[in-house]
């Protein structure tokens, strides 16, 4: 066991050694830095004040010895300054944080319990009417773009209750019932798409299970149908949801950005993209090793969890 | 799988019977009939098809031109699906902005799953050093999600029809090559492998000729599975301003911030290329699924 999880994390270092290299190079691709966009609008270049700028920001530096100088920042936990906004960048990142891992696992919550469930159901009820109805309605959450779909609930809100989910972030620890309230539609836009595929993988890998022999044995002996489907086989189905679910999770980050963007919440993930086109790296950078390194623990997780659920991976090859 | 060995007895020439007799019209109408959700996402596509194709005569006004006089005109005779805040008609932009959608998210996808494609089948193939270093590789660009990879890109690469569509492409080659892989490395322990690599064929030759007209299947299921996620970036993109630039309508930017100002006053600004979108990625999905019920009945529900 103990082989198997340093293996993991070996990889899971490598893996975000890697990602960090391919974020930094992809930026720096990218056509201009901020000297030229501020002096772009600026209408004026002045080629001594932009040189000095860039000399300023580090910019001007070979390459290799910036990715050096961010690698040293990053590990001591320095996520440097703000190009755009002359902040430091942890100033900018935390306190958007708490509403993007907010809207993540609610989303996260929503997708769960609408996927599983409706999934099993689904395989009990094998093309029946029912699971027609659930496929359809799980495809066209695939098909949505989330964006939309948030535009279209906001529109009906409105519509029909004449209510708008505040635009000014409410902490839950101010009042929760607001905060909740701002809260359930986005998470609901961006949790529906992911409840698909939980959905989709739950119904397939409950419909192997059900076919197994035991399973045969549980309603042979007289087993009622909830201990058979709900405790024998969802447990027994429950490997590739997980896996899906951790897979799912770098999904649903992505998905922030538009719901973010639609709702109007203060979250980083629309923030990446303001950062984005203003080339400021301090904050693209650590922000992109940010989800990759969410994204990394969560496959870590669900590898641990893994091994856990099914032992003979401990023994065996991982 | 693709072509049935013909083999000379010396006596008499002994043909396997063809698995599917007819023409290719017999094929397609036997697939609606066994799959009628998916023969309905192949109309839907061929209507988007359609409409890509002969956008010119079908659309009713010019989709660029504006209108002072007919700003967020209600749907009527004359805009059927209404105008948006410059008098643009909405029904000839969403013929004209299945241009861009379509060979965005079919350009892209093929590139995504060739390149891809082409990676699992030597990582596979080649098994070893290379398949462990591949296999990292890829680890690093699937960790990253789609849109935040594609973002990043089609910054960097600048807004214009062939940065956006690489920008989709790339972040399809880490799934591509695992689908692929996952079937060669099945195919290579196949008994005429071996007997190809017997009579002294090349590993290349083995590898292209041999090999790879067997994962046809695995890889049409994938092609058209990514299509429609491949669509769905493309409207991303364009909604948040990285897509193809203006003044060529394209679906996802008709949805940008324009269209949410006036969304209370002219929902239909809101309402017709959403649907638009949806319909194309869910036809591609439909497709999709029955394609892989019908070729790799392995992965069934997957």
């Amino acid at each position: 066991m103990r082989g198997y999880i340093t293996k993991r994390l070996l990889i899971a270092v490598v893996t975000l050694f890697g990602m960090s290299i391919v974020i930094f190079v992809l930026m720096r691709l990218a056509p201009g830095n901020i000297t030229d966009i501020i002096f772009e609008s600026a209408g004026y270049v002045d080629q001594e004040d932009k040189k000095r700028l860039e000399v300023e920001l580090g910019i001007d530096r070979p390459l290799p010895v910036q990715y050096g100088a961010w690698m040293r920042e990053l590990l001591s936990g320095d996520l440097g300054k703000s190009y755009h906004y002359e902040l430091p960048a942890a100033d900018i990142i935390k306190p958007r944080l708490p509403v993007t891992l907010e809207l993540a696992f609610l989303a996260l919550a929503f997708s769960i319990l609408l996927g599983v469930p409706f999934g099993v159901i689904s395989a009990i009820r094998q093309d029946k009417p029912l699971d027609y109805v659930l496929r359809v309605v799980s495809l066209a959450g695939l098909s949505m773009p989330s964006f939309w779909l948030g535009m279209i609930v906001i529109l009906l809100l409105v519509r029909s209750f004449g209510w708008i989910p505040s635009v000014q972030y409410v902490s839950p620890f101010d009042d929760l019932r607001a905060n909740l309230a701002q809260f359930f539609f986005p998470a609901l836009a961006v949790g529906y798409r992911s409840s698909a595929l939980i959905m989709r993988i739950t119904r397939s890998a409950m419909l192997e299970v059900l076919r197994e022999d035991y399973i045969r044995t549980a309603w042979a002996k007289g087993q009622r149908e909830g201990p058979v489907v709900w405790r024998h086989a969802l447990k027994n189905a429950s490997l590739p949801v997980i896996t899906l679910i951790g897979i799912e999770f770098a999904f649903l980050i992505g998905g922030l950005i538009v719901t973010e963007t639609v709702f109007n919440l203060p979250g980083v993930a629309r923030y990446l993209i303001d950062a984005i086109q203003w080339r400021d790296y301090p904050i693209v950078q650590n922000l992109v090793m940010l989800i990759a390194v969410i994204v990394v623990l969560a496959n870590l997780t669900v590898d641990l969890l893994y091994a856990w659920l099914d032992p003979r991976i401990k023994y065996g090859r991982p | 799988m693709a072509d049935r060995a013909v083999v000379d007895t010396g006596l008499e020439m002994v043909r396997p019977a063809p698995p599917v007799t007819g023409g290719a019209w017999t094929i397609v109408v036997r697939f609606a009939r066994k799959k009628p959700l998916g023969a309905i996402g192949g109309v839907l596509l061929l209507v988007t098809l359609v409409a890509a194709i002969f956008a010119e005569p079908l659309a009713t006004h010019d989709p660029i031109a504006t209108d002072a006089f007919h700003t967020l005109a209600r749907p009527g005779a004359d805009h059927w699906l209404g105008s948006d805040h410059l008098g643009r008609d909405i029904y000839s932009r969403i013929v004209h902005g299945s241009r861009v959608s379509l060979i965005v998210g079919v350009v892209s996808t093929l590139l995504g799953s060739v390149l891809g494609g082409m990676i699992g089948l030597l990582s596979a193939y080649f098994g070893g050093k290379t398949d462990l270093i591949t296999q990292r590789f890829l680890d690093i660009l699937q960790g990253l999600p789609l849109l935040v990879l594609a973002l990043v890109m089609s910054a960097a690469l600048g807004p214009a029809v062939h940065n956006v569509i690489i920008a989709i492409s790339i972040p399809i080659i880490p799934r591509a090559a695992r689908v692929i892989r996952a079937s060669v490395l099945s195919i290579r322990e196949m008994q005429y492998i071996e007997a190809a690599r017997a009579l002294g064929v090349r590993h290349l030759r083995t590898a292209f000729r041999h090999i790879l007209p067997n994962t046809m299947g695995p890889f049409i299921v994938l092609a058209t599975a990514q299509l429609g996620s491949a669509i769905l970036v493309e409207a991303t993109l364009s909604f948040l301003g990285l897509g193809v630039p203006e003044p060529y309508p394209s679906w996802g930017r008709m949805l940008s911030v324009s269209a949410s100002e006036y969304a209370q006053k002219a929902p239909w600004l809101v309402l017709f290329p959403g649907i638009a979108i949806s319909l194309a990625v869910f036809a591609s999905n439909l497709l999709g699924d029955a394609l892989r019920d019908t070729l790799d009945p392995r992965l069934r529900g997957a």
